[in-house]
């Protein structure tokens, strides 16, 4: 069970030129870990998220979700991309609401659950507007409300937290945690922000410059319940901090050389 | 001192925008009132000059008076004459416009859906786009008869190729974002269909239509120009038989009007289910 991904490679072949994304990645991640991958830009994160969400194929290898290749759109997971996916037509409520009108949810329970989430993401008094209207911000939270209202099993979360203020980014960071600790979802959550890997994730993945390949995973041992307000002050943190660090910046550096 | 300054800064930084705000109303009111004054200023002076001008530098069997034409209209009015006409007028620019834009939106999606199809009828499409309408008509009077088919048929015509187009157009202009994110969600074929393509692809479909209301109008007054018993196109060609300018002007005017109308409403509707565009 969980995602298993096996000898996974990804090319792009674009104007009949072709772009090496991914090397050779196996992983597996077991059902109710929350894992995070960090690595230069453009080191092939967002593409193997994509994989994983079944809307790019690989160009080798497979994927592997509770059991079932994924071959197509996988339906099974819950899927908050880089990219701004909240559709511009429609208000900030009916796009909360879409997952759970595509599911055939009752209506008075679709209400309840639209309004819970508006408020845990603090967008209460913004129902009526159109995403146009709002900061970058509000739109991810938004993202974020559509995906975690219809409750998948599985989070795939690329940079969700990216656009936000730092006192924004803990509020949510705790209210993950929280969902995450009471329900524990697999999820799969990319960031640039080590530390926000680290304070979250039971496991970090750190890839290698592009084209990517997985350059060292390293257990968290830090113990749940974690408070990302605290969290980075225990002695441990540090430690985790530096070695992943000591990882992570030479690849970064090589992307800057280029 | 430097607080001073500072709260002078704070005080001016809120104030400002405000004063701002109220002298752009402001502005935006003036010129507002100045165009309106503006429009029914020309609207007079074309009137009086077209009045002054007939019988004096210009035969009125040529341009008639706008006086001659509001009578006209009026007795065209109180007789009856004029809804007579123009209700079947109306009649074929609706029927037309409906089944040319529903025609054309469904096939509009299919083929901005079926890339492939879309290629292999690509060269066909475009040729028949290229052929003016008005030249379909006389087929259409042959194929149909001189009865309301015939103008349903030209305006249809007209109507399917600019809605059709447009919302091919904004078909492929989807967001693939969007759809992917919809089906992850659960979402059908026929719910990505509804909640992504077809909200998506409405600001061209709306363009479409909008454009393609006057095209209807004029596909059926051309219709009734060839071969007609009723309508306000066959008023005007008979009118033009007789050498009655008078009944010709008074057809044209009804024509500029309902067009007129028309868009207005149009406008409103576009405004109104583009609101999200903000
Ligand atoms: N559709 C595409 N066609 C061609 N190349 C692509 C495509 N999408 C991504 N790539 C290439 O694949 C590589 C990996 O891209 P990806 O978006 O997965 O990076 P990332 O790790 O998510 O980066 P970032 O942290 O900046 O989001 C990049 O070098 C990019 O140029
Ligand atoms: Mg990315």
């Amino acid at each position: 069970m969980g995602i298993s991904v096996r000898g996974v490679e990804k090319r792009y072949v674009s104007r009949g030129k072709e772009t090496s994304a991914l090397q050779h990645v196996d992983l597996e991640i077991a059902s109710g870990e929350f894992v995070a991958f960090v690595g230069p830009s453009g080191c092939g994160k967002s593409t193997l998220l994509n994989m994983i969400a079944g809307i790019v194929p690989a160009s080798t290898g497979q994927i592997l979700h509770d059991g079932r290749i994924v071959a197509d759109a996988n339906r099974n997971v819950g899927y908050m991309t880089q990219g701004d996916s909240v559709l511009p037509w429609y208000t900030v409520a009916r796009n909360v609401d879409l997952p759970l009108k595509i599911q055939n949810v009752g209506a008075d329970e679709r209400k309840r659950r639209v309004a819970d989430w508006l408020g845990r993401v603090g967008l209460l008094g913004f129902e009526a507007s159109y995403p146009a209207e709002l900061s970058g911000g509000m739109r991810k939270r938004v993202a974020l409300a559509q995906v975690l209202v219809y409750d998948p099993s599985t989070l795939l979360m690329d940079e969700p937290f990216g656009a936000l203020d730092a006192q924004l980014k803990l509020l949510m960071q705790a209210e993950l945690l929280k969902i995450w600790e009471t329900t524990r979802k697999t999820v799969v959550f990319v960031t640039h922000d080590l530390a926000e890997a680290v304070t979250l994730a039971n496991r970090v993945v750190v890839f290698s410059g592009r084209p990517g390949r997985i350059k060292l995973v390293e257990d968290i041992p830090l113990a749940y319940p974690r408070d990302p307000f605290r969290v980075r002050f225990r002695p441990e943190f540090e430690a985790i901090y530096a070695r992943l660090w000591d990882a992570l910046a030479p690849e970064i550096a090589k992307g800057e050389a280029i | 001192m430097s607080a001073r300054i500072e709260e002078a800064a704070a005080i001016g930084s809120v104030a400002t925008p405000s004063a701002a705000v109220a002298a752009w109303h402001a502005e935006q009111g003036r010129r507002r009132m100045a165009v309106l004054v503006g429009r029914i200023l020309v609207g007079i002076a074309i009137i009086t000059i077209w009045e002054y001008a007939s019988g004096r530098w210009i035969e009125p069997l040529f341009i008639s008076s706008p006086s001659r034409v509001g009578t006209r209209l009026w007795r065209w009015t109180v007789t009856g004459q004029l809804w007579n006409h123009l209700s079947i007028t109306l009649y074929a620019t609706a029927i037309g416009f409906a089944i040319g834009s529903s025609v054309g939106f469904v096939f509009g999606i299919l083929f901005g859906r079926f890339k492939t199809i879309a290629d292999v009828f690509d060269p066909y499409i475009t040729a028949i786009y290229s052929i003016p309408k008005i030249a379909l008509a006389p087929l259409f009077i042959i194929w149909f008869g001189i009865g309301i088919e015939s103008k349903v048929a030209v305006s249809a015509s007209i109507v399917f190729f600019v809605v059709f187009l447009n919302t091919y157009a904004g078909t492929r202009d989807v967001n693939q974002l969007y759809v992917h994110s919809t089906r992850i969600m659960g979402g059908s074929e026929l719910d990505i269909l509804r909640y992504v393509v077809v909200p998506s692809a409405a600001s061209w479909v709306i363009t479409g239509l909008k454009v393609s209301v006057p095209y209807a109008l004029v596909g059926t007054v051309i219709g009734e120009f060839m071969s007609a018993n009723r309508g306000i196109g066959f008023v005007i060609a008979q009118a033009t038989g007789l050498f009655d300018t008078t009944s010709v002007f008074a057809g044209l005017v009804t024509l500029g009007v309902v067009g007129a109308i028309i868009n207005v409403a149009l406008k409103h509707v576009e405004i109104r289910l583009l609101r999200w565009k903000g």
